[in-house]
């Protein structure tokens, strides 16, 4: 039988052990239906998940909720949206329990003086130009005014096609404002002219995240086998899809045979009562899917899958450790 | 009980290696002691897989906050003939 220690070196050993217990158990929140700003690809809007509920207005019932939350099991909380900054007093009834993250377009400065470790996610979707396209501003900088330097802050960069060539000249601009950054990519849920995905492209920017995360391994939390993941959609010989995605909505998953997926993860909608299929768009092709959680959880669920070399192994605790740090379970 | 104790610690082996579909091991030759998530690496969702098996077998629930202890099969195998001897 193989075993972990015969796999790592004494070194890779011990960062396995500081993972191996951590039992992450997430679901996902949307905190509100609006947004003070409208993407061209946002899922939440392109799917009509905005107008699926009627978001809950009485804070006292978020609180109570919470709780319910906690004593299912959940130890974080992802919250977006709609734009959760909108909404701070439903954010303090996460924050005040459990381990919470916030997704924000980072427009509005969530206060450090009432959330002073909240771990903040700020949406960039590439340059100026393609921001101005697809969200109608330059976000980066009114965002990076905001949480320049902030330690419990990262940027959430998603790479669209048109960026092939550029993300270099993006990362530096987050590494001069003492920034972090997590690269995914566009899945383009409303299929904008040019912004799909292309087989080369694909390779490309592999190869290009690749070059960037070995430029800049302070800025950048990533890692090669994530890069390979999310651009081939492909693990250990497994293709990404609905009969693979951990990140179903527990109650209502109906798969068989049943994939290892996340324990008990739901994703609820603003009215608390609502589940949506997934973590993402519920009209969204499976198979073209370039969700960067989905794909890191897809590989954290399938660990046993890579105790079978040790390339594999670390490959695992690579992204395990990458998911760790980007929730705060571990340091930077 | 010594006895007793050893059968249900080849059981829980044997369980363990048909569920995770482990190799080149068999319910004898199992280490007992062997750390199931730092040596094996198991997770939760294995865990919960194993207790699901247990409890029809032996109609015993085991309890989600209690998988943090169960480090190891011979710890296992102890839980499972503690429930049953207070007659859960």
């Amino acid at each position: 039988m193989i075993t972990v220690s015969s796999l790592l070196d004494d070194h890779w050993y011990e960062r396995y052990k500081k993972i191996s217990r951590l039992n992450i158990r997430s679901s996902i929140y949307d905190v509100t239906d609006h947004c003070n700003l409208r993407c061209k690809g946002c899922f939440f809007f392109s799917s009509g998940e905005h107008e699926v509920a009627s978001e809950e207005k009485d804070v006292s019932k978020w609180h109570a909720f919470v709780e319910k939350e906690m004593a299912r099991g959940v130890n974080l909380a992802i919250l977006i949206g709609g734009e959760p900054s909108l909404c701070l007093d439903r954010i303090e009834a996460f924050y005040k329990r459990l381990p919470t993250f916030c997704a924000t377009n980072g427009l509005i400065k969530v206060p450090r003086d009432r959330f002073p470790d909240l771990m903040v996610g700020l949406s960039l979707w590439g340059d100026a130009e393609d921001e101005k396209i697809l969200r109608g501003k330059d976000t980066f900088r009114i965002s990076s005014a905001n949480y320049e330097g902030d330690r419990h802050a990262y940027y959430l960069y998603t790479i669209t096609p048109k960026q092939l060539g550029k993300t270099e000249k993006i990362i530096r601009k987050i590494a001069d404002v003492g920034l972090k950054v997590h690269m995914q990519l566009l899945s383009n849920d409303e299929g904008v002219d040019g912004f799909s995905w292309q087989a080369d492209e694909l390779v490309a920017i592999r190869a290009e995240m690749d070059d960037i995360l070995d430029q800049y391994p302070r800025t950048v939390i990533s890692s090669k086998y994530y890069h390979q993941i999310i651009t081939t959609g492909q693990m250990l010989g497994r293709k990404f899809g609905w009969m693979e995605c951990p990140s179903v909505t527990e109650p209502i998953d109906k798969r068989e045979p049943r994939p290892k997926r996340l324990t008990n993860f739901i994703r609820w909608a603003s009215d608390l009562q609502t589940m949506h299929r997934c973590c993402t768009s519920e009209t969204r092709d499976c198979s073209t899917c370039k969700d960067g959680a989905a794909h890191m959880s897809w590989v954290m669920v399938n660990k046993r899958a890579h105790i079978a070399t040790t390339r594999d192994l670390q490959n695992w605790i690579e992204i395990y450790e990458m998911f760790a740090k980007l929730y705060q379970f571990i340091p930077w | 009980m010594n006895n007793d104790i050893n059968q249900t610690i080849t059981r829980v082996a044997e369980i363990i290696i048909n569920e995770l579909k482990l190799e080149d091991v068999t319910p004898g030759t199992f280490d007992a002691d062997l750390d199931l998530v730092d040596e094996v690496g198991i997770d939760s969702m294995d865990l919960a897989t194993i207790a699901l098996v247990l409890r029809d077998e032996h109609g015993i629930r085991i309890d989600e906050d209690d998988y943090p202890k169960l480090t190891t099969v011979r710890i296992i195998a102890e839980y499972i003939d503690n429930k049953l001897t207070i007659g859960e």
